[in-house]
């Protein structure tokens, strides 16, 4: 509101925090930054490089081919879990003990470490001894560690079953804050079971899906442990994403250089996609960003004239 | 248009151990305008979402037009509700919100549009139609919602559950009227559920009075104010409420303390009773009637309040403007031998009442 006074001071209370944040991430982050400057071979042996590992990275075709394939992973895992999700969290039950079973049922692969889930679908999907793979042998010949395709399906089906719960859950507990009185209301006005969905449940959920699709987005972008357990990227690039392959660049062929103006650029990436995403998400929401209309404006001073004339009132009882 | 019926409909949310509502059997006739009056929580919504069809009855059986509905979905009942607080699609413009029950129900368009036109009209929305709901104060929200219930022409009921809560007292009554001429003008019956007397009197052609889940008593406004069968309607219906005394009855003659207040109508009455007169029928008199100091005397402009005390009880009398006492003085009151009534343990009228020292004894 205008008419409260803005006490900026409030921010002093932020330092702390600020403090801490600088030792955990934005030292560590001015490495890297460091590193992705310079060409640094020892402790006194340096050369500033300005922009030259950027512009590496940038046409690195290796990495090039690994931004577009994440890239491409991240919005088919978007394409399957949020409808998924959405699907789930209509047919779950609303109350009494069946609705405590299936929370718990739907959380558990959220709990298990994701070290361990990559573990048991790499023994899951083996031909030889893994449940899943020897019945998917019966049907189709299946082998992740050779065919393109099987190791990219796994890895998309894996990262369903160990995500799509948090879509699950976020939109299960939107929809339990819809009141009531919205259910009745299109009961009384006929509206079709699709037509609920549309008018009355997506839009109160907006908010949460948005949610939803940021943390997935942002969770599959930099995927790392799962496919790094099961396929290794393999075979050949097609399951690597970019985490892999940049913990290869550093680690493998420690070129920490091009690993730092990697990193960076990474990192601003997701920062830039979830801004945009969010601003377009939410546009309708600021107050600038509809139209105010002449109408609107005298519905506003209609508004505010009862406060004139109390005040008066108050100044006349004075 | 059509009649509803209610056979031993009841509700228990609980599974059997506590009713919300007690079985109830009545018939709302065609076309007629019936208001459901009570405190928060004494079963009237729950009575509308069974009618509706929002809710099922844990018991009894519901007819429309002499069809058993009991298991029949709201969708197939074709009955309009409008309830307490705004319900709106956020999506839909007003317009839009209004054409919603009329789409669904596939009206043809230029239909759909004279009757949204007409509506919006009637409501005075007509320049707010295509902004959004969310934009809109939430009295002119509740009147859109309102508009939702009125805008379906061929319903055989249209429910009212409060629906005036949230509007400001000065548009609450003009839109009560505007309500009360579409009911005349259309002829659909109409249940109107409020909690506010002058509401319920006003617009209904008979105001059922509810409490505690059950029916206590339906008549005229007139009828509930002269006749309360039941102790709630005399203390709920009326401002100030009745004046009620404990009094003990030997052979119908009533005392409190062992002084004699007056005689019940109805031979052998005995045991513990209650004894009802509305303010409006303690009637100034000289020498007969009770004794009473004057405690206090509220003048109201066009009539009096005189708070009265004997021994350890008080009443209230409603008198005529140019009524004189003196605060701290003794007057004398009688009451109308029409107007009070004998309750029973179970809060129901027994007889009526007159004073002692008149009608024999």
């Amino acid at each position: 509101m205008d008419s409260k006074k803005k006490n900026n001071k409030a921010w002093f209370l932020v330092l702390p925090v600020v403090f801490v944040v600088a030792f955990t991430a934005i030292i560590p982050l001015m490495a890297v930054a460091n590193y992705s400057l310079q060409d640094i071979q020892g402790a006194s042996n340096r050369l500033f490089v300005g922009l030259d590992f950027f512009k590496r990275v940038a046409t690195d075709p290796n990495i090039q081919d690994a931004f577009v394939r994440n890239l491409n992973l991240s919005i088919q895992i978007l394409f399957i879990q949020i409808p998924l999700g959405i699907f789930l969290a209509r047919l779950m039950p609303r109350s009494g003990w069946k609705a405590s079973a299936a929370l718990v049922v739907m959380a558990i692969p959220l709990i298990i470490p994701w070290n361990v889930v990559g573990t048991t679908w790499r023994i899951f999907t083996r031909g030889d001894i893994g449940l899943g793979g020897v019945l998917v042998n019966q049907f189709f010949d299946y082998n992740l560690s050779e065919d393109t395709t099987d190791a990219w399906v796994t890895i998309l089906v894996m990262d369903t079953w160990h995500w799509t719960p948090l879509v699950t859950l976020l939109v299960y507990a939107g929809l339990r804050s819809i009141p009531q009185a919205y259910y009745q209301a299109a009961a009384i006005d006929g509206a079709s079971p699709m037509a609920v969905f549309r008018f009355v449940e997506l839009p109160k959920l907006k908010r949460v899906l948005m949610i939803a699709l940021l943390l997935r987005f942002m969770d599959s972008f930099m995927m790392y442990t799962e496919p790094f357990v099961v396929t290794g990227g393999g075979p050949g690039s097609s399951t690597q994403t970019l985490s892999i392959l940049l913990t290869t660049i550093a680690i493998g062929q420690f070129d920490l250089g091009v690993a730092g103006a990697f990193s960076l650029m990474y990192f601003l990436f997701i920062q830039i996609f979830s801004f945009i995403f969010f601003t377009v998400l939410t546009l309708d929401e600021r107050p600038g960003a509809t139209k105010v209309t002449p109408k609107d404006k005298k519905a506003a001073k209609q508004e505010k004239q009862p406060n004139k004339v109390s005040s008066k009132l108050k100044k006349v009882q004075k | 248009m059509a009649e509803i019926r209610l056979e031993g409909v009841a509700h228990s949310y609980d599974g059997g151990k506590t009713y919300a509502l007690n079985p109830i059997t009545m018939t709302w006739k065609d076309g007629k305008a019936y208001a459901l009056l009570g405190p928060s929580g004494c079963g009237k919504t729950t009575l509308l979402n069974i009618i509706s069809g929002l809710l099922k009855p844990s018991e009894g059986k519901v007819f429309i037009d002499g069809k058993d509905v009991t298991d029949v979905i709201t969708d197939d009942r074709n009955i309009a509700q409008v309830f307490q607080f705004p319900v709106l699609y956020d999506t839909m413009s007003v317009r839009k919100n209004l054409e919603f029950p009329l789409k669904n129900r596939k009206v043809p368009r230029a239909k759909i549009a004279e009757r949204v036109n007409e509506i919006a009209a009637l409501l005075g929305i007509e320049a707010d139609l295509d902004r959004r709901p969310s934009k809109l104060r939430s009295d002119l929200q509740q009147i859109v919602s309102l508009g939702r219930g009125l805008v379906r022409e061929d319903v055989s009921a249209i429910l009212f559950d409060e629906p005036l809560t949230v509007i400001d007292q000065n548009f609450k009554w003009t839109l009560r009227n505007r309500l009360k001429r579409l009911h005349l003008a259309t002829g659909v019956t109409v249940v109107y559920v409020t909690h506010d007397q002058t509401e319920a009197l006003t617009f209904a052609d008979e105001v059922l009075v509810m409490n505690e889940g059950s029916l206590v008593q339906a008549g005229t406004s007139e009828s509930l104010f002269l006749e309360p069968k039941h102790e709630f309607v005399g203390y709920f219906i009326g401002s100030p409420g009745m004046n009620f005394l404990d009094v003990e009855a030997n052979s119908s003659v009533l005392t409190h303390n062992g002084k004699p207040i007056g005689k019940a109508a109805k031979a052998g009455l005995n045991g513990r009773h209650r004894f009802g007169v509305r303010p409006e029928f303690l009637i100034p008199s000289n020498k007969s009637g009770l004794e009473f100091k004057v405690d206090r005397i509220e003048d109201r402009g066009v009539f009096k309040l005189i708070h009265l005390s004997k021994d350890d009880f008080q009443f209230i009398a409603k008198t005529e403007e140019d009524y004189e006492a003196k605060v701290g003085g003794k007057v004398n009151f009688s009451f109308d031998p029409k107007r009070a009534f004998v309750y029973d343990i179970n809060q129901r009228a027994v007889s009526t009442v007159s004073p002692s020292g008149q009608g024999g004894n």
